[in-house]
């Protein structure tokens, strides 16, 4: 099938081989991939401060672009959850509430897109290290990605999967971080202390921010524990 | 207007505007059904198993969980002697109680002097007492807890006030759980309902300091269910 | 306690740097952990009970009006009297009388948050009524002036070593720092208190329409004490509690101790349905009930977040919160603190001035998955946000976003605002933290991750 491949701001101006990665994958199991090269944000940003007019002024050319799309993936939870589970609250009452209610309902995020809809676990990948997954709460708690990952990661050669002792929140949030920078940064101590009792080399997540979040914390703090994207995992053969 | 009139008005102009059912994503045209939702809360509730056996092993488990001495006898004899037995062990001078026929007769095994609450009593006599004797309405199954009122077990303080409790119960108490029993208390006592009824779950208890358990915050330190 | 979202900042600055005070949140609330994961396990369906209990709190509040009427009237059937607050002066002026009218002079308390709400102590106390908390979490911060830091466990944030000075310094009895031997300091303290006392004040959890009854949980029996010796007893609840049938409280009073407490039920779970009635022997010669509104009717109003309304107040969110977890209960600045205290303050006490607590919260829904009756609590934070905005823009947010309305779907702005942000990458590091740093808020703890080259939109242009 054709796939609109939706890659978020971040992903494309600091993460850009987690992006790389998802159109590898994609091609390689036999999909066209297309990714529409004028929008770059899904909004969430103004929505998430309650400045609805402003994200709508963002999200409505992703709407208009993604309309005719057979199957729309988007490379995060986060950015996922805003246009599966919020643009039809966004666009409620507005000439676009249809086309929101149409597009949410063709829309996944990249792991549930492999395991929930293509049926797809085994991706041929090697990756020999010890790892630990962190869920992004929007991928986890708005749209259920919790299995997906796991299912994915189940197949990857020598890679070991230590889970981390608590589930929590690592404290991006978004504009939280900059707003509420103390809370933000302890939330993300928390969540580096669980992960280095794993013992892990690599935290993984499906979401890049999260990862930007933790990692800024341990290379600020020295530590040795790296981050890596689930799409890069996946892609490493 | 009276403050009465003013909150009603209030709540009836705000409700004039619907608000969508749980789980019904924001859709505020799904009814209610006419069935309480709660109807079927013995299906969720942790399960208790069918014969009365069953029923006074889990009572059994929850009271020892709940550090509460239970304690299933065959007869009034046994009764008798586990009554002196508690009395000898715990140096009981002095009992508090309420006229019934099982706390008659507890009493009587105890030979002890009584306090009786139906009649009125002093406060400061009832500190000087070292256990309460009383009865109750319901042994629960679910929970290891036992059902008390006002009426039931000589008033609102004898069940609370001595620092030890025993509870004198009927092998035919016993419910299976909390539906039951407030089933039962509804049957026996509606629409004229004892001011007080209290469901008793375990001696008293804290977690105030560091989330420790300690026992005996107020309340009873001690509970004991002897069941005949 | 302050409402300035810079005084906000100011606290949770300092109480999230506390590592030791984020050690000792974190040591309780683990303990919590375990047996209320054991305790949710051993429901049959925790989740259908979740959704009966949802859908029973959706019928209670919004047929509100017509329990209360039917609560009112069995009460008063049998000799409660039952008093009406608008506001909470009127609930302290209706109080305060009550203890006028009987002379009282020491007040004996059990647990109730909604005393907190009204600032009830506090002005009791002007007029010179003694007025003694008997929960142990309540006496314990009553002796240390502070408000309680959590609605279910007052002083949690404590450890033995802190509370057995203050006992010391306070009451000068002091045995050891075990928690057993500073309960029993308590009881003992308390005893006299109870048997002495004039009029014994309790909150409530639940209001039974049907039954006409105030359902009271608790674990220490000093609740049970404030209503069974004092001649007169005064109970304050929210509007809000009523729930419509007595066998309703089957399902509540073990969720409420499961998510509140990991408890299958706490130790007493009592109904009161009148003062004391001819043919027994004890309890108060007078009741009297007080509902109380302070603008609960408003949050009513608002039928979007009216389900803030169905909240039993177990405690449960506060819990999961990573915010609460790492500022604590005191930062609030409020009597209801965690994901609950943050939806509703805004609406309970102004919109504009307790956004802030909306606002510090990273969405991550942990409160919304544990609340048993299904409150969409991160959703209505949402909600104030934009409420908030709508009402009251921020000058320069508003023009952030407009500005990046332009710059982010224009693939030549785009384009341009990532070359300058590789390009400047260099300058940054050396002000990197400084206050010359417009990325400060992040880079004072964080580094921010190297700027590529090559973006993804590069690269997927030059593939063709």
């Amino acid at each position: 099938m054709t796939v609109t491949l939706f890659i978020p701001c971040f992903i494309d101006a600091l993460y850009p081989r987690a992006g790389i990665s998802m159109v590898e994958i994609l091609e390689r199991l036999g999909h066209r991939v297309v990714c529409p090269e004028a929008i770059a944000c899904c909004g969430q940003p103004p929505f998430n401060s309650g400045y609805h007019a402003e994200a709508r002024t963002i999200a409505t050319p992703v709407l208009e672009k993604l309309a005719d799309a057979e199957a729309v993936v988007i490379g995060s939870g986060s950015c996922g959850a805003m246009v599966k589970k919020f643009y039809p609250e966004l666009f409620k009452d507005t000439r676009h509430a249809a086309l929101a209610q149409q597009v949410a309902a063709r829309t996944w995020e990249f792991s549930d897109f492999l395991v929930s809809k293509l049926g797809v676990t085994d991706l041929g990948a090697k990756f020999p290290h010890k790892v630990t997954f962190h869920d992004g709460c929007h991928g986890l708690r708005e749209l259920g990605i919790q299995k997906q990952p796991r299912a994915l990661l189940a197949n990857v050669k020598d890679l070991e999967l230590v889970e981390l002792a608590e589930v929590s929140c690592c404290g991006f949030g978004g504009t939280f971080a900059a707003k509420f920078p103390m809370i933000s940064t302890a939330m993300g101590e928390v969540k580096c202390a669980t992960a280095a009792e794993t013992g892990a080399e690599y935290i993984v997540s499906s979401d890049s921010s999260c990862l930007m979040h933790i990692q800024g914390l341990l290379t600020r703090q020295g530590k040795p524990t790296k981050t890596i994207s689930l799409a890069e995992v996946l892609n490493t053969q | 207007m009276s403050e009465r009139e003013n909150i009603l008005g209030r709540i009836r102009e705000a409700l004039k505007v619907p608000a969508p059912l749980p789980g019904s994503h924001g859709d505020t045209t799904a009814h209610a059904t006419a069935e309480p939702p709660a109807s079927h809360a013995r299906e969720w509730l942790p399960s208790v198993g069918a014969s009365v056996t069953e029923q006074f092993e889990l009572f059994a488990k929850n009271a020892a969980d709940l550090k509460a001495d239970f304690q299933l006898l065959a007869s009034r004899d046994e009764l008798k002697a586990a009554l002196v037995k508690l009395r000898d062990a715990e140096k009981w001078q002095r009992i508090a109680s309420h006229d019934g026929e099982l706390s008659n007769f507890a009493c009587k095994s105890l030979g002890l002097p009584v306090t009786l609450t139906d009649r009125g009593y002093e406060v400061q006599e009832m500190e000087k007492c070292d256990a309460a004797i009383t009865e109750c309405d319901a042994l629960i199954a679910q929970t290891g807890g036992v059902a008390v009122t006002s009426r039931s077990a000589g008033g609102r303080a004898l069940s609370v006030l001595p620092p030890h409790h025993v509870v004198i119960a009927r092998r035919e108490q016993l419910v299976a759980d909390l539906p039951s029993a407030f089933a039962l208390l509804q049957q026996k006592y509606a629409p004229d309902f004892p001011s007080m009824i209290s469901f008793i779950t375990g001696p008293s208890r804290t977690g105030d300091i560091e989330r420790i358990l300690v026992l005996g915050a107020h309340g009873p330190k001690k509970l004991t269910v002897l069941c005949v | 306690m302050s409402t300035s979202v810079s005084e906000f900042k100011t606290r949770a600055t300092k109480k999230a740097g506390d590592l030791r005070h984020r050690q000792v949140i974190r040591t309780a609330l683990r303990g919590y952990e375990i047996v209320r994961d054991k305790r949710k396990a051993a429901f049959q369906s925790w989740e259908s009970a979740r959704q009966a209990a949802a859908e029973t709190k959706w019928e209670a509040v919004n047929h509100l009006d017509e329990h209360l009427v039917a609560l009112t009237s069995k009460l008063e059937a049998r000799g409660t009297k039952v008093h009406w607050a608008s506001t909470a002066a009127q609930a302290r002026e209706i109080i305060a009388q009550i203890l006028r009218d009987k002379k009282a002079r020491s007040i004996i308390k059990s647990k109730a948050m909604t005393s907190e709400e009204i600032h009830l102590n506090h002005a009791l106390e002007k007029e010179g009524f003694t007025v003694v908390e008997s929960d142990l979490g309540e006496f314990i911060v009553q002796l240390r002036h502070e408000p309680p830091y959590h609605i279910v466990f007052p002083s949690m944030h404590l450890t033995r070593g802190e509370i057995k000075d203050l006992f010391q310094k306070e009451l000068g009895d002091a045995p050891s720092d075990s928690p057993e031997d500073l309960t029993m300091v308590a009881r003992r303290v308390m005893r006299q208190k109870y048997i002495a006392a004039d009029v014994g004040f309790t909150g409530a959890n639940f209001a039974i329409a049907e039954t006409g009854m105030i359902s009271i949980t608790e674990n220490e029996g000093n609740a049970r004490l404030t209503a069974a010796l004092p001649k007169t007893m005064v109970t304050l609840i929210g509007i809000e509690k009523v729930l419509p049938r007595f066998a309703d409280l089957a399902l509540f009073l073990p969720m409420l101790a499961t998510a509140g407490a990991g408890q299958p039920m706490t130790c007493y779970n009592t109904m009161y349905s009148g003062p004391r009635q001819p043919g027994e022997c004890d309890g108060p010669e007078e009741w009297h009930v007080v509902l109380l509104d302070n603008r609960r009717t408003e949050l009513l109003a608002d039928a979007e977040q009216r389900d803030a309304l169905h909240c039993i107040r177990c405690g449960a969110c506060l819990n999961v919160c990573p915010i609460f977890r790492n500022v604590g209960g005191h930062t609030y600045g409020t009597t209801y603190s965690g994901p609950v205290g943050a939806v509703i303050t805004p609406h309970l006490r102004g919109l504009q001035e307790w956004k802030h607590l909306s606002n510090a919260s990273s969405l991550c829904g942990a409160c919304t998955e544990a609340c048993p009756v299904k409150i969409d609590l991160h959703h209505h934070l949402l909600q104030n946000r934009r409420n908030a905005s709508a009402a009251q823009p921020a000058f320069f947010e508003k023009l952030a976003y407009q500005m990046f309305g332009i710059v982010a779907n224009e693939p030549r702005f785009w384009s341009l605002a990532k070359k300058i942000g590789w390009l400047t990458q260099p300058l940054h590091s050396a002000i990197k933290g400084s206050v010359l740093d417009p990325a400060r808020s992040w880079t004072k703890t964080r580094d921010l991750p190297p700027m590529p080259r090559e973006t993804f939109k590069d690269w997927w242009r030059n593939r063709k």
